[in-house]
């Protein structure tokens, strides 16, 4: 019931109209939807089969609106636990900026107009993925999962991990083996990724009562679970290089890439104690995201230059 | 509040709804537009097959 505190808690934006473009933007999440952009352009350019460019551009406008309207609809319903939390303080509704029923409509209409865009304009194999994804962020992670239980993320993550297998639905209609394995890499990588955070924001998800893995079951059994999942994460990275989906290219990366996120996970197990603890856990938190963007763009770029041969 | 302070609330909110409005009526012409280029591209081949 988060969603009847917001004015209440909030209750800074009075009248409608104060937000700027900039605002609207920054409640779709920008740089989740740089990474969305990213990945679900790599699922295209992997798909076997051909697509028009210009319906290619829609398809991936399309997603990626979808993503930030989901985005949007996190921040109304979080609205109350954002205004407590440093990290997402400075959001356009806490900051008064927007009003949560600004931010509902918003979010509501882009849903609608995105899923609608890809369903008639590209194929409705891609449309269906793409509402299903908007549905289980909201309804799943944000209004459900978040709030209750430790694996949040874990279970929740598999929203972030959609538009790979949504793009690649775009060319080729449907879900394929590869597919999935794209949806694999970003669903085992999303637990390592937001427990090396929820480490040293642990007090932030306390304080609004989220519970978090090292809120509920303490940094110790985070810690190890990290290293749990990124054990799993770095073979699931490494398959593609034995579909076919990867090239040599590929599995060179996904293997040095992996063994680097390895030893950060295990120095995250080892240092538990003071500032050499956050550090630790800040690298795997910042190389994470450098390991999905590099395997992802090994990826495009093998896909890329095979597709020019052809030529 | 003074009378001056009310009328530059109310035309700072008129503008910043003239903008929203401005902004709006863009967004649904660039997808009224999306819609014209998709369907020529995807109906095109048709077309000219048609035609012959």
């Amino acid at each position: 019931m988060a969603n009847l505190d917001v004015d209440m808690n909030v209750g800074v934006a009075t009248s409608s109209y104060e937000g700027t473009v900039s605002d609207f933007i920054a409640l779709m999440k920008p740089r989740v939807m740089s990474l969305v952009v990213f990945t679900a352009l790599t699922g295209m350019v992997a798909a076997p089969g051909f697509i028009h460019p210009v319906i290619g551009v829609i398809a991936l406008l399309a997603i990626t609106i979808g993503a930030g309207a989901s985005g949007a609809l996190n921040m109304w319903y979080d609205a109350d636990i954002d205004a407590r939390m440093a990290r997402t303080a400075a959001r356009p509704i806490p900051r008064g900026k927007v009003t949560a029923d600004e931010a509902l409509t918003f979010g509501a209409v882009l849903s609608v107009f995105s899923v609608l865009t890809l369903g008639v304009l590209v194929n409705w194999v891609a449309g269906a993925l793409l509402a299903f994804t908007i549905g289980f962020y909201l309804f799943v992670y944000t209004m459900w999962l978040k709030r209750t239980t430790p694996q949040n993320i874990v279970i929740g993550g598999a929203a972030g991990a959609f538009p790979p297998m949504i793009g690649w639905a775009a060319v080729t209609g449907n879900v394929s083996l590869d597919s999935v394995l794209l949806f694999l890499i970003i669903f085992t990588w999303t637990p390592p990724h937001f427990w090396a955070l929820a480490l040293y924001r642990c007090r932030d998800y306390e304080r609004v009562g989220v519970p978090m893995l090292p809120v509920v079951k303490g940094l110790a059994e985070t810690r190890r679970q990290i290293v749990l999942y990124s054990w799993l994460l770095v073979p699931v990275t490494i398959m593609p290089a034995f579909t076919g989906l990867g090239g040599p290219a590929y599995l060179l990366a996904s293997l040095a890439l992996g063994a680097v996120f390895l030893y950060l996970a295990d120095r995250v197990r080892r240092i538990t104690e003071g500032r050499e603890a956050d550090k630790a856990a800040r690298q795997l938190f910042g190389f994470s995201i450098l390991y999905l963007f590099l395997i992802f763009a090994v990826l495009l770029g093998e896909h890329v230059v095979s597709r020019l041969a052809l030529l | 509040m003074t009378n001056d302070g009310n009328k530059r609330d109310e035309d700072a909110t008129a503008r910043a709804a003239r903008r929203r409005s401005i902004a709006i009526a863009l967004g649904l012409g660039a997808l009224v537009l999306l819609f014209y280029v998709a369907t020529i591209i995807r109906l095109g081949g048709n077309v000219a097959k048609q035609a012959m």
